[in-house]
């Protein structure tokens, strides 16, 4: 059905009860001409944008819990393109112009919200990387403001400027960044991608991969039985590497927990999504009140979907040296999420080694932003068979060839991207 | 989270660095390229009982072996490294 203003007056008239499901729950059939392993964002998106860019739309996204049940409903919902390397700043841009456009797209509300990211420094030399970060978004004509510490002020009164351990100097602001609803992106992506004829099958976990005579992978098998394919794309961030074990293939990822945390609901405070600049916090507040936010993964290899206390102290110190007056606000809720860390940051979106079997894997924790972004990159991968030009660097065997996208300059030590 | 070190005692998270997979070993300088991509960039990234690395670096900077499982982070034995200065002069 198509949301409106007058589709909503109608429901109000029958109290409400009258709404159908926004998306259609599939059961298998036989074959598709591609099967996407992976019912989050990224996968229903590229569904989407094969239906709706491509054509394609013979069409399976295969989901083992249901749909957003994995880092999709996990994240802290910031969406944002301030990357500074060459193949990364494109692709987030593209992602970024695909997020504005989203509910007009799809006929969904997502709460795309553009309240702005602003990345504060505190010192000098950090001052003069993020000048360098926005002068590189700039030149790809993307949004980049240096603020002054007099224009943080105006903006963000609240923060500690009188005694601070490490004093706010100013921030780098992108004002087209910002936060969307992760679960209305999840379902709105189903919604659109279900209404052009794409099978969403739940409770439906892959076990192997069926192969033909020539090693051709042709379908998989589930625990709802063989399921025939023309083409196979995996987007599991998280479980990449149990997925594609059972192609044969080991990849340049490690499985690493990030947690988040939401506190209880205060009257509105914050304006737009901060980082602190010292430490590792970002923190926005949602629409119901709540400041949501996170920090780093805690750094060891993790399938659990929970975190420790380190970790969580840190977040929270992060987020004391910053507000000092959150110290009485209480701790709503914490979750951990399993993150592909990649070794050098970035991600893979290529074919694999085995024939008809395709990659989306390695987001880090910076999948949530890259939703469109990915969908579209992937989708054209799998119809075209050639990588789209934004994503042509996201190679699999750029470790081996040596050009790694290496935002952070940590080498292949995954728990430190 | 808790690590009991041989050497310590239990202790908590935070005095511990991680360092990972303990399996991958160093391949020989004639090994070839191929070794040495495996080596640096390719992980089983095991779901479930896991030998990895720890650094001791809170308390008495040791290595450890730590056996771990992924799934539900349940240690199972925690040893010091081989070659670890400790594990020289015995535990």
């Amino acid at each position: 059905m198509k949301y409106s203003i007058f589709s909503l007056a109608r429901a109000a008239l029958s109290s409400h009860k009258n709404w159908q499901r926004t998306w259609r729950d599939a059961t298998p059939k036989d074959r598709y001409d591609v099967v996407i392993i992976g019912g989050g964002g990224h996968g229903l998106a590229t569904a989407w944008f094969l239906a709706s860019e491509y054509g394609i739309k013979n069409v399976a996204v295969l989901e083992k819990g249901w749909i957003g049940s994995g880092n999709a409903g996990r994240n802290t919902t910031i969406i944002r393109s301030n990357y500074g390397l060459p193949g990364n700043t494109g692709f987030y841009e593209l992602s970024m112009k695909l997020w504005e456009r989203m509910e007009q797209d799809l006929n969904y509300n997502a709460m795309v919200s553009q309240r702005g990211v602003i990345n504060l420094y505190h010192s000098d030399a950090q001052r003069d990387a993020y000048a360098r970060r926005g002068n590189t978004m700039r030149i790809n004509g993307i949004d980049a403001e240096l603020l002054d510490l007099a224009a943080v002020k105006k903006m963000m009164p609240f923060l500690n400027y009188d005694n601070a351990r490490f004093p706010v100097q100013g921030g780098l602001l992108q004002r087209r960044g910002g936060t969307a609803r992760h679960d209305a992106v999840v379902w709105g992506y189903a919604h659109a991608a279900s209404g052009l004829g794409v099978d969403i099958i739940q409770n439906c976990e892959v076990t192997g991969f069926v192969r033909d005579a020539n090693g051709k992978v042709s379908g998989v098998e589930t625990s709802r039985g063989r399921i025939g394919a023309g083409k196979v794309g995996m987007a599991v961030a998280g479980s990449s590497s149990r997925v594609a074990n059972m192609a044969g293939l080991r990849l340049p990822i490690e499985s690493h927990v990030l947690q988040a945390f939401v506190s209880e609901a205060i009257k509105p405070l914050i304006p737009n999504v901060m980082t602190f600049g010292a430490g590792h916090f970002y923190v926005s507040q949602s629409d119901k009140g709540g400041l949501v936010f996170g920090g780093d993964i805690d750094g060891y290899n993790s399938y659990a979907q929970r975190g420790n206390l380190p970790v969580m102290e840190d977040v929270c110190e992060g987020g004391m040296a910053l507000m000092p007056m959150i110290g009485r606000v209480r701790l709503l809720r914490q979750w951990g999420g399993i993150m592909d860390m990649s070794m050098d940051g970035s991600p893979i979106i290529d074919k694999t080694p085995v024939e008809g079997l395709y990659l989306n894997a390695g987001w880090c924790y910076g999948g949530f932003k890259a939703t469109p972004g990915s969908g579209f990159v992937f989708a054209h991968l799998l119809a075209r068979d050639t990588p789209h030009e934004e994503a042509a660097r996201f190679r699999l065997d750029r470790f081996r060839t040596g050009a790694m996208i290496d935002e952070k300059g940590q080498g292949a030590q995954p728990n430190l991207h | 989270m808790r690590i009991v070190c041989p050497f310590c005692g239990e202790r908590e998270l935070g005095e511990f660095t991680y360092l990972g997979d303990a399996k991958p070993v160093r391949p020989t300088a004639d090994a070839g390229e191929d070794a040495v991509h495996d080596y640096v960039y390719l992980r089983d990234n095991v779901a479930g009982v896991m030998s990895e690395n720890w650094y001791h670096g809170g308390g008495c900077r040791a290595w450890l072996k730590v056996t771990r499982n992924t799934l539900t982070h349940e240690i199972a034995a925690v040893e010091p490294a081989a070659g670890a200065g400790a594990a020289k002069v015995g535990a």
